[in-house]
């Protein structure tokens, strides 16, 4: 383990901005987000929450996937730049950090991998940051997160004047090029500096209203039993499917593949987040299979709670990071749902 | 796993013939740029048909694999892009990308058996590669039925071929039924499910069910009352797609994304997923 003054950081950042485009929570006003490091910029590692989320780095709102250009009947397709920059992403919480998991699982597992997103990834270096004050809408250890030890490959705390540094894989060839980066300004510092912090953090945690919130029912075997639940039938009525959940959850990753008509001839071809709570999502020429907001309700929270646990080896598609929780406009969000269609166990949380 | 790469970006299709199978469905033959077929497929697959600028969209590949000079789509215009395909002309190009999700067992479970095939409309068109599929290796199946349903005799598709082709094929039995006759209609009359319980099937045979979700449930309820075992039948799934490799999660419908795990799937299969099809 590693430690650097916390007045030594800007020296830190500025370093690994020569190298990579570095990406960290950046205060704008009220809002804080992941941005790119400038020397002008104003870093807010304390603060907890970014109002977007890491997932912006990986799977841009918008990304060109090719154009083509149409004379008379003819097509020519040519291919968009591939991405290809290193990115430091500082500073991400525990939480996003799982939700990076989630969507490397979908986009880099199955038949297919996705290119553009690989292309986005694999360069990239993750350092997340230990939650010194996590908030009364967090449940990230209900999905046995630890925010007082996060699990990406550079892991650090901050801690009294000091942040501290944990490479957990030092061999591996993009995380030397990282230490190589910063080693100028680190020191040798010992695990046990951290430890009081680390168990400061995981007793907030056990008080956190939703910290114990029961996930037991939602396994395979009751995923049909909870797909037709009558719960359903009023839980979803409050929400105006606005979409706010999905686009500011880490883990939402449903996409559109779009046309943009360009003022020089050419068509984009572009993909854009697109969210499971609106009407056209599934509509097709011979109808609607998810009818109502109803079904379009369900859907998410089956897909999060049942659906990707199944696919994946039991890793939830919810990380616990509460932004739906803060953000919906109509205070609908998975808390009620897993407390509504979790049952008894919850009510006496 | 072997995992493919695929950056959702096509080749450019040349359509080379347009067949009117109906007042609504048009058979579209297409070629690469080079004038070859674009890629090998199973029956049963799909391919994103575009056009930049107006859209793009699955379709089934109504041609066998046997066929390896071009691919052909029967498409029936429904919205924007089959509007649009309808309006193009031998020579015009389009956008081709595939293939896409996995294939009717014809070289597995259909191997060796008897087969009957059952559609309704416009959804025979997945079905023709698989059975001339089948027809092209002949001896590797046993009897074959057709059991073919559309609303008038107008919009029966590939009908030419049914009545000069298929009825020709050795051990073949081709039953066609229509809703609303015509004049010149001299053959059955009535909806699918009904002909298919007054034909009374054998159950010593592999379905391959193909059609309007209706249709799909009345045929499925009528099998397994007739002693049909759910693991002898196959059936296709239809869900909106836009990345056909399992990604955007549009054609997500439980753990299954039909683009990359159907669209076929075994009926036994569909007990374990949502009823959301």
């Amino acid at each position: 383990m590693y430690k650097i003054l916390l007045e030594d950081l800007p020296k830190l950042y500025a370093q690994m901005a020569q190298n990579a485009d570095v990406y960290m929570p950046l205060r704008r006003g009220n809002e804080l987000n992941f941005e790119k490091w400038n020397n002008e910029a104003i870093v807010d590692l304390e603060s907890l929450k970014t109002v977007n989320t890491p997932k912006d780095l990986f799977l841009p709102q918008i990304e060109n996937l090719y154009s083509s250009q149409v004379v008379g009947t003819k097509i020519n397709i040519e291919n968009v730049p591939v991405f290809d920059k290193t990115v430091v992403l500082f500073g991400v919480k525990a939480c996003d950090v799982r939700a990076i998991e989630v969507l490397d699982n979908v986009y880099l597992q199955g038949d297919f991998v996705d290119e553009f997103y690989k292309a986005r990834r694999e360069k990239s270096i993750i350092i997340s940051l230990a939650c010194n004050t996590p908030a009364k809408t967090c449940f990230c250890s209900a999905f046995d997160i630890d925010p007082s030890s996060p699990q990406s490959d550079v892991r650090t705390w901050i801690c009294n004047e000091y942040m501290y540094f944990d490479f957990t894989d030092e061999k591996h060839e993009k995380y030397e090029r990282f230490y190589d980066m910063i080693k100028e300004f680190l020191t040798e510092a010992d695990e046990s500096e951290v430890a009081p912090l680390q168990k400061e953090i995981q007793e907030k945690i056990n008080t956190l209203p939703f910290s114990g919130i029961c996930l037991e029912k939602f396994t395979p075997e009751n995923m049909l039993s909870i797909f037709n639940s009558s719960e359903w039938e009023h839980l979803y009525r409050p929400c105006i499917g606005c979409g706010t959940c999905t686009y500011s959850c880490p883990t939402c990753q449903c996409y559109d593949i779009r046309d943009h008509q360009s003022k020089c001839g050419g068509i984009l071809k572009y993909r854009c987040w697109d969210s499971c709570m609106y009407p056209d999502f599934t509509l097709m020429a011979h109808g609607n299979p998810r009818f109502t907001q109803k079904e379009r309700f369900r859907q998410r929270f089956m897909h999060k709670l049942l659906y990707h646990p199944e696919k994946y080896d039991g890793q939830f598609g919810c990380v616990g990071c509460g932004r739906c929780v803060n953000k919906c406009p109509v205070s609908l969000n998975i808390l009620k749902v897993i407390k509504t269609i979790g049952g008894d166990e919850n009510d006496t949380k | 796993m072997i995992q493919n790469n695929d950056n959702q970006i096509p080749m450019v299709g040349i359509i080379t013939e347009i067949f009117e199978e109906t007042s609504d469905v048009k058979t579209f033959r297409v070629v690469n740029s080079k004038g070859d077929k674009a890629f090998d497929h199973m029956p049963g697959q799909c391919a994103m048909l575009g056009v930049p600028g107006v859209g793009e969209a699955m379709f089934s590949i109504s041609s066998s694999p046997t066929n390896t000079k071009f691919m052909e789509f029967s498409i029936k215009r429904v919205g924007v892009l089959t509007e649009y395909l309808h309006k193009l002309e031998p020579g015009d190009q389009i956008t081709i990308r595939g293939p896409y999700g996995n294939a009717f067992p014809v070289d597995t479970a259909l191997k060796g058996q008897n087969i009957l095939f059952v559609a309704g409309g416009i959804a025979l068109a997945p079905l023709r590669s698989a059975i001339r599929y089948v027809f092209d290796k002949r001896e590797d199946y046993g009897y074959v039925d057709i059991l073919y349903g559309a609303r008038s005799p107008k919009d029966l598709v590939y009908r030419r071929e049914i009545e000069k082709s298929w009825t020709e094929k050795p051990n073949t039995n081709v039953f066609l039924t229509i809703d609303r006759p015509d004049e010149d209609w001299d053959g059955h009359i009535g909806f699918v499910p009904d002909y298919f319980k007054k034909i009374g099937f054998s159950t010593d045979k592999v379905v391959v069910v193909c059609g309007p979700p209706i249709m799909i449930k009345f045929v499925l309820a009528i099998l397994l009352e007739m002693g049909f075992k759910k693991e002898q039948v196959f059936t296709t799934l239809e869900l909106r797609m836009k990345c056909g490799i399992g990604k955007c999660g549009r054609c997500n419908i439980g753990p299954k994304y039909v683009c990359v795990d159907g669209p076929v799937f075994r009926v036994d299969e569909l007990d374990h997923i949502p009823d959301e099809f």
